[in-house]
């Protein structure tokens, strides 16, 4: 794999809010078809690393290579533009439109005339949902309506939909069922095997070790170290994650 | 609400909040006639009522997008009278000079110049809310007395007339209205256009395979729209225009009053057909435009719509541009009205506008609001206002009773919102 070019290679990223150093020149890389996993506690940077990725933070330095060549991302238009897709944590819906209309929201389907066509849109989003989660039915009601799991299948077919080539997965299950949890772990192999690269942010180490083949941890802004997943245990990682320090055994 | 009650509105596709204005308007209206002696439901009321609202309405359904996207526009009323006074300065001192006085052009010019300038100061309170990031509460607060001392500055207080005879036509006078034939025509053609796009968006649901509603509950709609637009066409035709009046229209078209006394009669007016072409573009701008699905995806969840691409910055200052727009149009109907441009026009026009909003459903907290339920809001309040005056409530009980009118709907609104689970 270490022959290949790296999907995404972010050097020497650093950003500061005030004189707070949130992110303190880290260097990750993903390859295609792989899941890189980065664990840290909350504040430890890794939401604010991966927003630098989908466009909606402007990052103070450092330079994102996308297939190997330097990529300029200043907002999250230019992310899409790369086929970057993110699924926050917050979900990022309007919750007052409909499904539809936040599976398109940025990218609306228009009709001949340069008109919004919502009943292609809802096509389309019937389609999806058939596949992503058979069970959701609620096509024209506001998300707000929607249950927690519903509502991230909307989030989640968003990111996929546009055929995204990397998919940044913001504690994806942090609001799910067993059921649903399971879904997404799923999803998320199929999506490997399709050949994407997937930045999976989560607390979980049990959902990471399960789903990532690489783990890259981070403490108070900056990277402890990244490992693969087949080379520790999850004592390793949880000592990385506390003490933030890295195993003997070093092999990245 | 019975279940079968529900469910034969919900197939309809009316939802309780838009009954429930509609029955409130019926009402008033039909307190107020029993009040007056029948006086309030009558061809000449409510034609008086519908140009006394025409433009608060116009103003109302553009701050539905300001409210929408929770902004606010306090500067509403006091740019009416900036603008109004600015167009009226325009066509009488200095358009005469230019292209002739009665020139054919003038009220074209004017009213161009009026909506391009409502735009700029519009576009220019947007950028300073959007890019400068001053909360839009203060800065149309600062617009409010910026333009109110603006206004007066223009002529230095004085009373700009007359105004241009075609533009005052705008106005809704004597003479600015449709007439009978054409009030028809406009009620026809309204209701097949209404039955048309009916029509067409069953055929794309059924293309899509989608669930329709039954044909009946499409055919009901259709048919109240129908008798509500040719309905009104025909109480208006049925205000005869008096006979002064008529005797100087047949002069002036070098006629003879025919025997037996004029039949003219008043129509519909022109400042109602402005609102009604107004309404429909920003019905189409909010259900079937970008700009439309953002104002209101922004309003929902503004960081979604960050994270989705959108430049909100740049979509409040078109908001704003376009309540500027659409405040130039109501101060044409306004000044057209009066048929002369005072420093008091507009005044606080600001309240009545936001108040229609509001009480037409839109959330100050953002992301809802219907542009028809603005309208609404509007015909509402200045029914409220006229009703009162007709029959004989002082003035100072008449704010006070449109206060609590005003807080009660929203209190009322919440109620729905939460019951309905939004």
């Amino acid at each position: 794999m270490e022959n290949q070019t790296p999907l995404v290679e972010m050097r020497d990223m650093h950003i500061a809010f005030g004189g707070n150093k949130a992110v303190d020149h880290v260097s990750i890389d993903l390859y295609p078809g792989e899941v890189v996993g980065l664990l840290g506690h909350n504040g430890a940077g890794k939401s604010t690393l991966i927003k630098m990725l989908s466009g909606a933070y402007k990052a103070d330095g450092g330079e994102i290579l996308i297939n190997g060549e330097l990529a300029e991302i200043n907002n999250p238009r230019d992310a899409r533009g790369y086929k970057i897709e993110t699924i926050y944590q917050t979900l990022a819906l309007a919750d007052n439109l409909d499904a539809g209309s936040n599976l398109f929201l940025g990218r609306e389907l228009l009709t001949p005339f340069g008109f919004v066509d919502d009943d292609a849109m809802e096509a389309e989003t019937r389609k999806i949902m058939s596949r992503l989660n058979p069970n959701f039915q609620t096509f024209s009601a506001p998300v707000s309506t929607l249950s927690g799991g519903q509502r991230q299948s909307v989030a989640i077919a968003r990111a996929v939909y546009f055929n995204a080539k990397i998919l940044i997965m913001d504690e994806p299950t942090a609001a799910l069922g067993p059921q649903e949890t399971q879904m997404v772990a799923e999803l998320v192999q199929k999506l490997k095997a399709e050949g994407l690269g997937i930045f999976l942010i989560s607390h979980d180490i049990h959902d990471v070790m399960e789903l990532c083949d690489r783990i890259s941890v981070m403490k108070n802004g900056k990277l402890v170290g990244t490992v693969r997943v087949e080379d520790v245990t999850d004592d390793d990682i949880l000592g990385m994650i506390i003490l933030g320090k890295k195993p003997m055994k070093n092999t990245s | 609400m019975t279940k079968d009650k529900q469910s034969y509105f919900a197939s309809l596709g009316i939802d309780g909040r838009l009954l429930g204005m509609i029955g409130a308007l019926v009402a008033l209206w039909v307190m107020f006639d029993l009040i007056t002696g029948g006086r309030f439901i009558t061809p000449r009321n409510l034609f008086n009522l519908s140009v006394q609202t025409a433009s608060v309405a116009v103003m109302a359904t553009g701050m539905v997008f300001v409210i929408v996207t929770r902004n606010i526009d306090l500067s509403v009323g006091s740019l009416l009278g900036f603008i109004g006074m600015m167009m009226g300065a325009l066509q009488v001192h200095f358009l005469p000079d230019l292209v002739g006085g009665g020139h054919w052009s003038i009220w074209i010019i004017t009213c161009l110049f009026g909506v391009t300038l409502g735009a700029i100061i519009g576009s220019f309170q947007g950028w300073v809310i959007g890019y400068l990031a001053v909360p839009a509460f203060i800065v149309t607060l600062g617009g409010f007395l910026v333009w109110r001392g603006a206004a007066w500055w223009v002529t230095s207080g004085q009373t700009v007339a007359p105004l241009d005879p075609v533009f005052k036509l705008l106005g809704g006078g004597v003479e600015g209205t449709l007439g009978e034939s054409l009030s028809w025509a406009l009620g026809v053609f309204a209701t097949l256009a209404a039955l048309w796009l009916l029509y067409l968006s069953r055929k794309r649901k059924l293309a899509h395979g989608f669930l329709v509603k039954p044909f009946w509950a499409e055919l009901t709609v259709g048919g109240i729209i129908g008798v509500v637009v040719v309905g009104y066409a025909a109480f208006m035709n049925a205000y005869p225009i008096p006979a002064r009046a008529a005797k100087r229209i047949y002069e002036n078209k070098g006629l003879e009053l025919p025997d037996g006394g004029s039949t003219l009669v008043y129509g519909i007016a022109i400042p109602v057909v402005i609102l009604l072409i107004i309404a429909i573009i920003m019905t189409f701008m909010a259900k079937r435009t970008r700009f439309g699905r953002y104002v209101f995806a922004t309003g929902g969840n503004p960081d979604a719509a960050e994270l989705s691409g959108i430049n909100t910055r740049m979509l409040t200052v078109k908001i704003f541009a376009l309540m500027g727009a659409l405040t130039a149009i109501a101060a044409i109907i306004a000044s057209a009205r009066l048929g002369s441009a005072d420093n008091n026009l507009g005044n606080l026009d600001e309240l009545r506008v936001i108040a229609a909003a509001v009480i037409g459903g839109s959330a100050l907290s953002g992301g809802f609001g219907t542009i028809h339920g603005a309208i609404l809001g509007a015909l509402i309040m200045q029914s409220l206002q006229s009703g009162m005056a007709m029959v004989g409530v002082d003035a100072p009980l008449q704010s006070i009773v449109v206060g609590v009118v005003l807080v009660l709907a929203v209190y009322v609104d919440i109620v729905y919102r939460r019951r309905a689970g939004l």
